[in-house]
């Protein structure tokens, strides 16, 4: 029998900490709805969208009312669109957003292209078409793998990306750039994540599963106020605990839903992902291990102790974990995040290091609108070479805020939150940003 | 068996189990546990039931439970068992 005190600090966890599952998203493969005609392929796209999620919004209510645990997106991620596209991709985009209007999620990803070694026709149209599509869908997310460990990075990508980002972030101008919000830019890119902008459904998956993405920044903070002082040993014992109770909660909401809807479960993503909301932040969690603010020195340390143990801790509580299991870092979606840079603390710098130790990347963050697509370009290549180096996952999701310089605010609402716009080092690498081509892969022995 | 907890919270007052028993009652509900304590000054109800005998759905007794809330004034959550097996057991 459970104990009181149990019930307790579940109920506790919930209604206090902002426990949640992040999100169920459910990944369709949509390789059988190729066809040479455009709006052919759109209709088969929608048609079996439709069909296959038509109960995904309110399995998930049920069980959040059943279980009294928020649900608080439910999702889809398709096959990169690239992959089936034969002609124009925007028909099918717009099949995309209007068939996630009708199951009711919020977000669908999969507007994406995988050029990490070199680009198909395919590719180079979705590529062109992305700010058009950002500007003028609503709940349609795109991704573009620019590198990877095994094949380097493709700079002819990352020097097309940086345009694409300036010209979405101009064509969504007075919303303060909210297209680039939902397009990332990635390095070894994962098949199965449930976390937008970036999901999609990859090719090694199966015809659709369920993926969850499990949260609780402020859990785990609650937790390590019970231990003031005590030595790393203790502060990475009682993350431990902490992930493994968060990510048991998310299994069984993944057995349930992926049983109501007879598709199979894919994974659990371990990330902690903050919100806006005050007490989500993972922000909030480096600063209770002991640094005054994130962005500090120790920032690095800390957060690669936290990155580690959730990862130790919910690896046991499923028996599938994928996705990109790790803390998120995104500026505007944690208030923590949001201060330290308004605060002076946390630099784009002082990121970049961040990001070598923790999941996905620079995430989420402001730019004076005056930057240049080559400078993006040179952030987005530093960031796939760590990606690439360290053989892990790392994004770039940047906002150019147009008309706007460092120190100045944007607002996306909701759950992409606000950010202040970040300086941006000095420095041209436009000589090196147009040379193109490919960075080689690199050596996997000999390492140091 | 489908096991689910109830959780009533607030002021004290008199009848408080007798309502939320006899509503359980009028469902066919079985009641296989039930703790209670005074935290921090507030009444504190957990409440274990069986929901296999019961007549309506999971929704609809969460909405019956509702209007007992609302005539006592006090917080009531029903949620399944399974979140806090999940969460302590191994």
């Amino acid at each position: 029998m459970i104990e009181t005190g149990e019930i307790l600090q579940t109920l506790h966890m919930i209604q206090e900490e902002n426990f949640d599952i992040r999100t169920i998203t459910l990944g369709i493969n949509l390789l059988d709805c190729s066809d040479a005609s455009p709006e052919i392929c759109a209709e088969r796209v929608y048609e079996k969208i439709v069909r296959t999620a038509r109960n995904l919004v309110r399995t998930g209510d049920e069980l959040e009312r059943e279980l009294g645990i928020p649900i608080v997106n439910k999702r889809i991620s398709v096959t990169p669109v690239s992959l089936i596209a034969q002609g124009d991709p925007v028909p099918i985009a717009m099949a995309l957003d209007r068939a996630a209007r009708e199951t009711g999620v919020n977000f669908l990803g999969g507007y994406s292209a995988l050029m990490h070694k070199g680009a198909t026709r395919a590719d180079e149209r979705l590529l062109r078409s992305i700010p058009e599509v950002l500007s003028s869908t609503e709940r349609l997310c795109s991704s573009v793998n620019v590198a990877s460990t095994r094949s380097g990075i493709n700079m002819n990508a990352v020097r097309e990306m940086g345009e694409i980002i300036l010209s979405t972030a101009r064509r969504t101008a007075d919303t303060d750039g909210l297209g680039c919000a939902k397009l990332v830019v990635f390095a070894n890119a994962v098949e199965d994540n449930p976390f937008m902008a970036g999901a999609f459904c990859g090719i090694g998956e199966p015809e659709c599963a369920i993926n969850v993405g499990v949260s609780g920044p402020g859990v785990v903070k609650k937790a390590l106020e019970k231990v003031k002082g005590e030595p790393f040993d203790v502060v990475s014992e009682t993350i431990k605990r902490t992930a493994f109770k968060i990510t048991r909660v998310g299994q069984l909401v993944a057995r349930e839903a992926s049983q109501r809807l007879g598709i199979p479960f894919g994974i659990v993503d371990l990330s902690l992902a903050p919100t806006p909301a005050r007490g989500d932040s993972v922000a909030h969690i480096l600063e209770e291990i002991g640094l005054e603010s994130a962005g500090a020195p120790g920032t690095t340390a800390a957060l690669a102790l936290l990155n580690d143990a959730v990862k130790k801790g919910g690896v046991m509580a499923s028996n599938h974990v994928g996705g990109l299991s790790g803390a998120f870092i995104p500026v505007s979606e944690d208030i923590g995040m949001i201060n330290a840079v308004r605060d002076g603390y946390l630099s784009l710098e002082k990121l970049e290091a961040m990001t070598c130790v923790c999941s996905v990347g620079l995430d989420m963050i402001a730019v004076p609108g005056d930057i240049s697509a080559e400078t993006i370009s040179g952030i987005i290549a530093d960031e796939a070479a760590i990606g690439m180096i360290n053989q892990k996952t790392t994004a770039v999701r940047i906002i150019p805020a147009i008309g706007k310089k460092a120190g100045d605010r944007v607002e996306f609402g909701g759950l992409l939150g606000f950010a202040p716009v970040m300086k941006v080092p000095g420095g041209s690498c436009r000589t090196m940003v147009q040379r193109g081509g490919r960075i080689p892969a690199p050596l996997h022995s000999l390492r140091n | 068996m489908t096991k689910a907890l109830i959780s009533v919270t607030g002021l004290d007052t008199t009848g408080i189990i007798a309502r939320v028993a006899t509503r359980l009652y009028e469902m066919n509900i079985n009641i296989l546990d039930i703790t209670q304590t005074i935290l921090q000054g507030y009444f504190t109800m957990m409440m274990v039931v069986d929901l296999d005998g019961a007549n309506m759905e999971f929704a609809q007794i969460d909405e019956a439970l509702q209007s007992v809330r609302d005539e006592l004034g006090m917080e009531i959550h029903m949620q399944r068992m399974d979140i806090f097996d999940a969460m302590h057991r191994i």
